[in-house]
């Protein structure tokens, strides 16, 4: 980096500008590995610990045998698999379904000008003003019986995907790089005799992938952290996704396979960002400021 | 912001598009069609955005005033369910442990992340390590980091008390003991939220114009007076925004106490939307957890329409 911060080049090109600097650095370097490293070392290596072990005072800092064992109970006694299916299953639908209809209702909202757009367009940004959380049980009663069709989503992904669809964050950042596009490429399109359908596949979405990305990322994220709703959706044991299975299963399972259990709910996440860290982390910098 | 795409001027090629006009009906009947077409493109969105955000924020109000158990018709009670909720010697402990954890939260929480910023801002090495890092327990789920800690501040073998005997100090009770049970869920809730806050930071420290630096320190402006004069001004709109966006976070606290201590110890860490999933799953009272979310939505509706006027004003002259 080349701009200028609080402290001047000059200073820090002085002997005890570089001393402190070096001080400086090396203590963050520290804190960050104790504070944020460490705790997930603990969690890798505590389960593989022997129960024995992982209860002992004072603790070993590394495991005296590494025992695989944790890993391999919790994907088995635990039924991870099925767990893991499941949040997948629910990742990806609502991931799908947000493509779909946000993409769609965005397109509309941007460029097909419905009447009372800007009516809906409000509607949909006042619910960022609405607090998600608080919502929660007016959401989960009309979740267990739907207006008019009577039907139930609970125990079913389908009421995790619908509900998903309902994220106005998502839509606006869609509607806003919609926005955006230059009007020309569309009516040359359109003049070819291209619909509108064919224009939103054809032209519109293959110019709109960052943003695509950027609202891929958000919506697999949001469902796999996502903890009070799918406890409320899912009281059927075998279709909880992982993050409601680990705190039901957490009662009365042996400290070491729980341990492992969590590694194993937390790796698709912590891979993931970890494959799109550039993008994620200047994404959060870059749409915070941008407001 | 609609508005500037619309009026953009038309192009070449729009304006060649425009054919002579049509009979009159025709018109009509295109731009039915067009509406129609828009419409079908809405659908799916409109459907989700009314059935799960529209709908129950006014349903939340109908039944708060009604007696409600699923199955059966709704009865009107007037504020039956508030005065019952009122009278409930959890309400006060509720309000009290979410007010106090989003004050806690805002001390430990705010300040540390903005002195993180602050250092790492001036760091010119390992840059991108320190950004993974902080961020690394965003991703780890909420339920991991939950029982993670749970474990940490186990009596027993809790590495909490381990480390604080290895420093020689007393131990704690931490997530068991009263009086500490709430400051060690803001530990945890700030461990693991605090990545987002730091790179926010950074990427406004990053916006500050490095001459505004040197003209302070030109009129001989040591270390703090430039943080006060210069940095602190500068972000302050991103420090008000992100105080209010954590505010309107932790008044909704859940995963944490639930998981940790199940608002024990002695209803020491019971919150308002704990308290609400409380009357839902197991009082099956509804219209008492439908009138603490009318409470707890006024509350916060009154925060988010400052955070909105706030980024209205500022955040189109920035």
């Amino acid at each position: 980096m080349s701009t200028r911060t609080l402290i001047s080049p000059a200073t820090l090109a002085r002997p005890r500008g570089k001393a402190i600097y070096w001080t400086v650095f090396t203590a963050v370097v520290v804190l960050f590995a104790l504070a944020f490293l460490f705790p997930v070392y603990w969690m890798v290596t505590g389960a593989m610990k022997s129960p024995d072990e992982v209860a002992r005072t004072p603790p070993t800092l590394v495991p005296h045998h590494w025992h695989l064992g944790g890993y391999t109970d919790a994907w088995d006694l635990m039924q991870l698999p099925q767990h893991l299916w499941n949040t997948v299953v629910q990742a990806a639908g609502a991931w799908a379904f947000q493509l779909v209809f946000c993409t769609a209702a965005a397109y509309a909202l941007s460029k097909l000008r419905p009447a009372f757009g800007k009516v809906i367009l409000g509607g949909i940004l006042a619910t960022l003003m609405v607090p998600a959380q608080a919502l929660v049980v007016p959401k989960y009663l009309t979740a267990a019986d739907l207006p008019l069709i009577h039907t139930s989503l609970l125990n079913d992904p389908l009421g995790i995907w619908l509900p998903a669809v309902a994220n106005a964050f998502n839509l606006y950042l869609l509607k806003r790089f919609f926005d955006q596009l230059p009007r020309d490429v569309l009516e040359a399109a359109e003049i070819d005799g291209a619909g509108k359908l064919r224009i939103l596949w054809s032209v519109v979405l293959p110019m709109s992938r960052p943003v695509l990305g950027v609202v891929s990322i958000f919506a697999l994220v949001a469902v796999w952290q996502d903890f009070l709703w799918p406890l409320m959706v899912f009281s059927d044991t075998d279709k909880q996704p992982i993050s409601v299975a680990l705190v039901q299963l957490s009662q009365n399972i042996q400290l070491t396979v729980l341990i492992a259990a969590m590694v194993i709910a937390s790796i698709p996440m912590v891979a993931l960002f970890l494959v799109f860290q550039r993008h994620i982390i200047a994404g959060i910098g870059a749409g915070s400021t941008k407001g | 912001m609609t508005k500037t795409a619309e009026r953009r001027p038309l192009t070449k090629a729009a304006v060649h598009r425009v054919p002579a006009p049509p009979p009159v009906g025709g018109r009509r009947r295109r731009r039915l069609v067009d509406q129609a077409r828009a419409y079908a493109f809405l659908l799916g969105g409109l459907v989700c955005f009314a059935l799960f955000s529209w709908y129950p924020a006014i349903r939340a109000v109908v039944i708060a005033f009604q007696k409600y158990t699923p199955g059966s018709p709704p009865e009107w009670v007037g504020t039956a369910n508030f005065t019952r909720v009122l009278h409930d010697p959890e309400f006060g402990a509720a309000w009290r442990n979410t007010l106090t954890f989003t004050l806690l939260a805002l001390l430990v929480g705010f300040a540390i992340p903005f002195l993180l910023a602050l250092v790492l801002n001036e760091l010119r090495h390992a840059k991108a390590f320190f950004r993974v890092v902080v961020y690394l327990p965003v991703m780890i789920p909420p339920v991991v980091s939950a029982l993670l800690w749970k474990w940490f501040y186990d009596p027993g073998a809790g590495l909490a008390n381990e480390a604080l005997r290895f420093l020689h100090l007393p131990t704690s009770n931490w997530s068991n003991g009263t009086d500490t049970a709430l400051i060690s869920l803001v530990i945890v809730a700030t461990w693991a939220n605090m990545g987002g806050t730091v790179l926010i930071y950074l990427a406004a420290l990053q916006s500050i114009p490095g001459e505004l630096y040197e003209a302070a320190e030109l009129d001989g402006a040591n270390l703090l007076q430039r943080i006060r004069h210069v940095t602190v001004p500068q972000t302050r709109f991103v420090i008000l925004m992100l105080m209010l966006l954590q505010i309107i976070a932790t008044m909704q606290v859940f995963t944490e106490p639930f998981v940790i201590t199940g608002g024990g110890p002695e209803n020491a860490t019971v919150t308002v939307l704990y308290l609400i999933y409380k009357y839902a799953f197991l009082y099956n009272d509804f219209g008492g957890a439908c009138a603490l979310s009318v409470m707890l939505l006024v509350l916060l509706g009154v925060f988010s329409a400052v955070y909105l006027r706030l980024t209205h004003t500022e955040g189109d002259t920035a």
